[in-house]
């Protein structure tokens, strides 16, 4: 194909070049530069799965060169789910933090968005495990600097307390890709897939279970979780979303890719290593729950909730089996999520900037005032609990159909009492925003500006919708090599 | 034992000592070079093992090049956000994870400070 015409270079230049630009300009141009290159990029992850649609999967070679010494670029139906979901969260994000930081932009805000953005779609385009390694840094790093960007002592904490966690995940990654290397002298995932089998060395073993570890430590998995509520919860509202919405499913994603890919040989020998990640999901979605459920900051609250929604991307590891069932509810569940969740951090966040109470408290009466973004927040919660006809509902049907499917009862409950955890702490949130207190007679908060509201709503609507309209999705899921 | 598997078993050697040290330690600074210690011992092992025959491979050389790079970078990040850390509360490390007393132990710090 065409070299400058190529969706899958441009998804990586593009971001790239609009966080540079936005380094140089001035803060008024950086929301423009965003925003145009998002809806760039937008089209470009369109265009890129309506390639994978017809033809499977497409690769590139970057600047030409051939494979051992150049980069090959390589792109499929999960590829192409992820790409359009993190461009589509990332424009509602953008256009909402536009108008959020309308006073005071953090330093360098929209730049390291661009960073991150770059890094994550590098990471979903990447068949290699060290240019793999190298993406993972860079995502990590600009999350850990959008998390300082509010700049207390609180955040610059939370900074370094996940800046400390994702290096160690990253070092064990590296560690695992240098053992690797050093057996099979590649680190390309697909030739990788085809060298590996059951009787592997140790240090193939190890190495995968380095690898694994480290990319579970980053997507924060229980008990690994311990660095994404003070992170989560202590960042501006759209840098929230960000890394909630679509940063903890880039490493989930590398480690569903590893576990399929290169690792499959490993995890089919010995079928038990499966119920590890299952278990420890269960725990999270317990664990995570509850803790949602005694938070007393809303954006705690919100944060824990994202930690037990990560143990449902793990429970599918069990179900690989047969069909394609697991994978479908997998990914569904990380669109649903991630739709839901970034919808529900900025409902959050004009919450608490209209009352300026960060407390669970501080929604007393927001039905009165903020109809349109307690309704976006009602509706990502759907979501989250299941109910259909939201894509959380479909990605849960899929989860117990294919539990039930291959005998493993447990997970199946563990969906169900999950959804009903987060009908709690939902409803707890909902039943104090209908609360009418006396001192609403006083003189109405300001109200905030459209923008904030209706991106909101939109990112909700279309978690919502997913549900109804989620066969395209399911159909770019059908070539992905399994 | 060829040399490269010297190497090879530093490298472990080094990662374990850094690993430990990243999450036993208490200090910052320390905890920052034990991340290093981490990152040489990975590049050792990428360098060591990949040597076949004594005859060099320079691709993992590269690698090892460009992990240098990143690790230089998180190293400053890390170094700039422990700085701003400990201007803002005095303190070197940021104590253990849950940690809820860091924010009240400030704020008695700031009372001793006021002028009665």
């Amino acid at each position: 194909m065409n070299l400058i015409l190529d969706p899958l270079a441009w998804l990586i230049l593009l971001p790239l070049l609009w966080a540079t630009l936005a380094f140089v300009a001035t803060d008024r141009y950086g929301p423009r530069l965003a925003i145009a290159g998002l809806v760039g990029q937008l089209l470009c992850a369109a265009m890129l799965a309506q390639d994978v649609a017809s033809h499977g999967s497409i690769g590139h070679l970057a600047g030409g060169w051939a494979e051992p010494l150049g980069i090959r670029l390589f792109a499929d139906g999960l590829s192409a789910v992820m790409l359009l979901l993190t461009q589509g969260v990332a424009l509602a994000l953008v256009l909402y933090a536009r108008s959020y930081f309308s006073q005071a932009t953090p330093p360098a805000f929209w730049t390291l968005t661009g960073f991150l953005i770059a890094g994550m779609n590098a990471l979903f385009l990447s068949g290699d495990l060290f240019n793999l390694y190298v993406t993972l840094e860079l995502v990590g790093l600009a999350a850990v600097g959008l998390v300082a960007a509010g700049g207390g002592a609180a955040q610059i904490a939370a900074a370094l307390r996940y800046l400390l966690a994702t290096l160690v995940g990253s070092g064990a990654y590296l560690f695992g890709v240098a053992l690797i290397y050093g057996s099979y002298g590649t680190v390309s995932a697909s030739l990788l897939g085809q060298l590996i089998n059951a009787e592997a060395p140790i240090a193939v073993w190890l190495a995968a279970g380095l690898m694994l570890t480290g990319l579970l430590l980053k997507t924060a998995l229980f008990p690994f979780h311990f660095w994404l509520p003070p992170a989560h919860g202590g960042a501006p509202a759209p840098v929230s979303a960000l890394l909630s919405a679509l940063v903890v499913k880039a490493s989930f994603y590398l480690f569903l890719r590893l576990w399929l890919g290169p690792f499959a040989a490993l995890t089919e020998a010995q079928p038990w290593l499966a119920q590890l990640p299952a278990a420890l999901g269960a725990s999270a979605i317990l664990w995570g729950s509850w803790q949602a459920i005694r938070a007393d900051r809303l954006k705690v609250l919100i944060a824990y909730s994202t930690v037990a929604q990560i143990g449902y991307l793990f429970l599918i590891f069990p179900l690989f089996g047969t069909g394609a069932l697991a994978l479908q509810a997998g990914i569904l569940q990380v669109t649903a999520h991630g739709l839901a969740k970034a919808a529900m951090f900025i409902a959050a966040g004009t919450l608490i900037k209209v009352s300026g109470s960060e407390r669970v408290l501080g929604v007393a009466g927001a039905a009165v005032h903020l109809p349109v973004t307690l309704f976006a927040f009602a509706l990502a919660g759907v979501s989250l609990m299941g109910l259909p006809p939201s894509g959380g509902f479909l990605a849960k049907w899929l989860l117990i159909d294919a539990a039930l499917d291959q005998g493993h009862e447990w997970i199946a409950g563990i969906a169900i009492a999950g959804g009903l955890l987060a009908g709690i702490y939902v409803f707890r949130v909902l039943r104090l925003a209908f609360r009418v207190t006396i001192a609403d007679d006083e003189a109405a908060p300001l109200r905030p500006a459209a923008v904030l509201e209706w991106t909101a709503l939109a990112l909700a609507a279309a978690s919502i919708l997913l549900g109804l309209f989620a066969m395209p999705l399911i159909n770019l899921l059908a070539g992905v090599t399994r | 034992m060829s040399s490269g598997l010297i190497f090879a078993a530093t490298g472990c050697l080094l990662f374990v000592l850094g690993l430990g040290g990243v999450l036993l330690l208490k200090a910052l600074l320390r905890r920052i070079l034990a991340f290093n210690l981490m990152g040489s011992g990975a590049f050792l092992v990428l360098v060591g093992l990949a040597q076949r025959d004594g005859t060099p491979d320079p691709v993992p050389q590269a690698m090892v090049l460009t992990g240098i790079v990143v690790a230089v970078a998180a190293t400053a990040l890390a170094l700039t956000l422990a700085r701003r850390w400990q201007a803002l509360t005095g303190r070197e490390d940021i104590g253990r994870v849950g940690d809820a007393g860091s924010r009240r132990r400030s704020k008695q710090r700031e009372r001793r400070k006021a002028p009665r």
